[in-house]
């Protein structure tokens, strides 16, 4: 059995972890409810530019013609997956998560014989895919210097992957990250951003006869690398409350779980404490007993 | 106000600004600058750099863009950009080194001609503003 010394030692220890977790839960909540209303903030813009390309794209006559950011490049070999982790540790499964769904997706890509590119958004889930995956991984990008989410990374994350695309180096662009539902629950997602999956909406009511200045290509060669931006900030926004959210979770368990460490331990701590003392006066009575 | 529409400008960060009785709205789009007024016809459009005007009433509201798309649809107007700051709000540093940022963007020998247009365009805005 222990001694009564170590004990202390430990009880000590896991208390100091205990006082750390907790702060680190209250950090996480205080930056959830910042992450989260950003995430909030973000979505009109998201859903407005959404709007505004369905509704160019419902304009668009001439399929052929269309801009291959929003048709694709007729082809479906080459794929690339952006996944989307954060730069820090300690926030449960949430990197896991994504990486395990991406592994998956990564897994049927070169099931089906098609070549996988990846670019990692994020130290963490460079981290975790560079052991299994590390010949496939092109770029690894990491924002760990700025401290807020902004859109300006988003934008040097989206121009990138135009940039690639131009030059013909993939077809299909799928994201990875998690988007936030609530704090215990963050959902994994896969989303592809080339071409522009079109959602299948047939109802034809709210098709709106808009008027173009310029003509409605120019303006959606203009839009479309716009919107991936956008797509990819919105990603990110979801991720970030999604990060501090799976954290707070995360460490709420560690705290809970060292109380109740903490809580056995010292009832062991009692425990060999009275067996000492029981142990000293048995020999201190049956001393005196013998003579 | 029977002549008024409404307005909404959001950046990626937030909901910028939200107004529901704006009775003008100047626009730079990018073929020239245009006024809306209600009723419009429904209208897609981009936008260059330069100066958005607003006026509600009596006031006007003057804001520099740099970028942004524009929907007009039943009366209701909204301008997506991805900076958007209010010229009463502009500081002389900040001016200074936007200016400097888009001198540095022309410096680019393959830029395109299309970009090379806003850049100046945009310098011009800044200069006026400065």
């Amino acid at each position: 059995m222990a001694s009564l010394d170590d004990l202390k030692k430990r009880i000590t220890s896991v208390k100091s972890t205990q006082k750390i977790t907790k702060a680190m839960k209250m950090v996480a909540a205080a930056k959830l409810r910042k992450a989260q209303e950003s995430a909030e903030k973000g979505r009109p813009y998201s859903d407005k530019m959404h709007n505004i390309i369905l509704n160019l794209s419902k304009n668009i006559n001439d399929k052929e013609n269309a801009p291959k950011l929003l048709a694709g490049s007729g082809k479906d070999n080459v794929h690339l997956c952006v996944v989307m982790t954060s730069d820090r540790g300690l926030c449960g499964g949430f990197n896991s998560n994504i990486t395990k769904k991406a592994k998956s997706y990564f897994k049927k890509i070169l099931d089906s014989g098609k070549e996988l590119k990846i670019v990692t958004v994020g130290s963490k889930g460079f981290d975790q895919l560079k052991r299994a995956f590390k010949e496939y991984i092109i770029e690894n990008i990491s924002f760990k210097e700025s401290k807020n989410v902004n859109y300006f990374d988003a934008d040097k994350v989206g121009k990138m992957i135009i940039e690639k695309f131009e030059k013909g180096e993939f077809d299909v662009c799928t994201i990875f990250f998690n988007k936030f539902k609530n704090v215990i629950t963050q959902i994994p997602q896969e989303q592809q951003i080339i071409p522009l999956k079109s959602e299948k909406s047939d109802d034809k009511n709210d098709v709106m006869n808009y008027e173009f200045e310029p003509e409605e290509d120019e303006i959606l060669n203009n839009l479309l690398p716009k919107n991936i931006s956008t797509q990819i900030f919105k990603a990110m926004l979801e991720n970030s409350a999604s990060e501090q959210g799976s954290r707070m979770s995360a460490m709420d368990n560690a705290t809970r779980n060292a109380g109740e460490m903490v809580e056995k331990l010292t009832i062991e701590y009692n425990r060999s404490r009275q067996a000492a003392i029981t142990k000293e006066l048995i020999e201190i009575i049956s001393g005196a007993e013998s003579l | 106000m029977s002549d008024s529409f409404n307005l909404e400008i959001v950046n990626p960060e937030k909901l910028f600004l939200s107004l529901d009785n704006v009775s003008e709205v100047v626009v730079p789009a990018f073929e020239g600058d245009m006024g809306i007024l209600k009723d419009h016809i429904s209208i897609i459009s981009f936008l260059k750099p330069g100066i958005v005007k607003v006026f509600t009433g009596n006031e006007v509201k003057e804001l520099y863009v740099e970028d942004g798309i524009i929907e007009f649809s039943q009366n209701s107007l909204s301008i997506l950009t991805s900076r958007i700051i209010d010229i009463k709000e502009i500081k002389k540093d900040d001016l200074s080194s936007m200016i400097n940022e888009a001198n540095e963007a022309l410096k680019d020998e393959n830029l395109d001609d299309q970009k090379r247009f806003l850049a100046n365009q945009k310098i011009d805005v800044l200069n006026r503003l400065n």
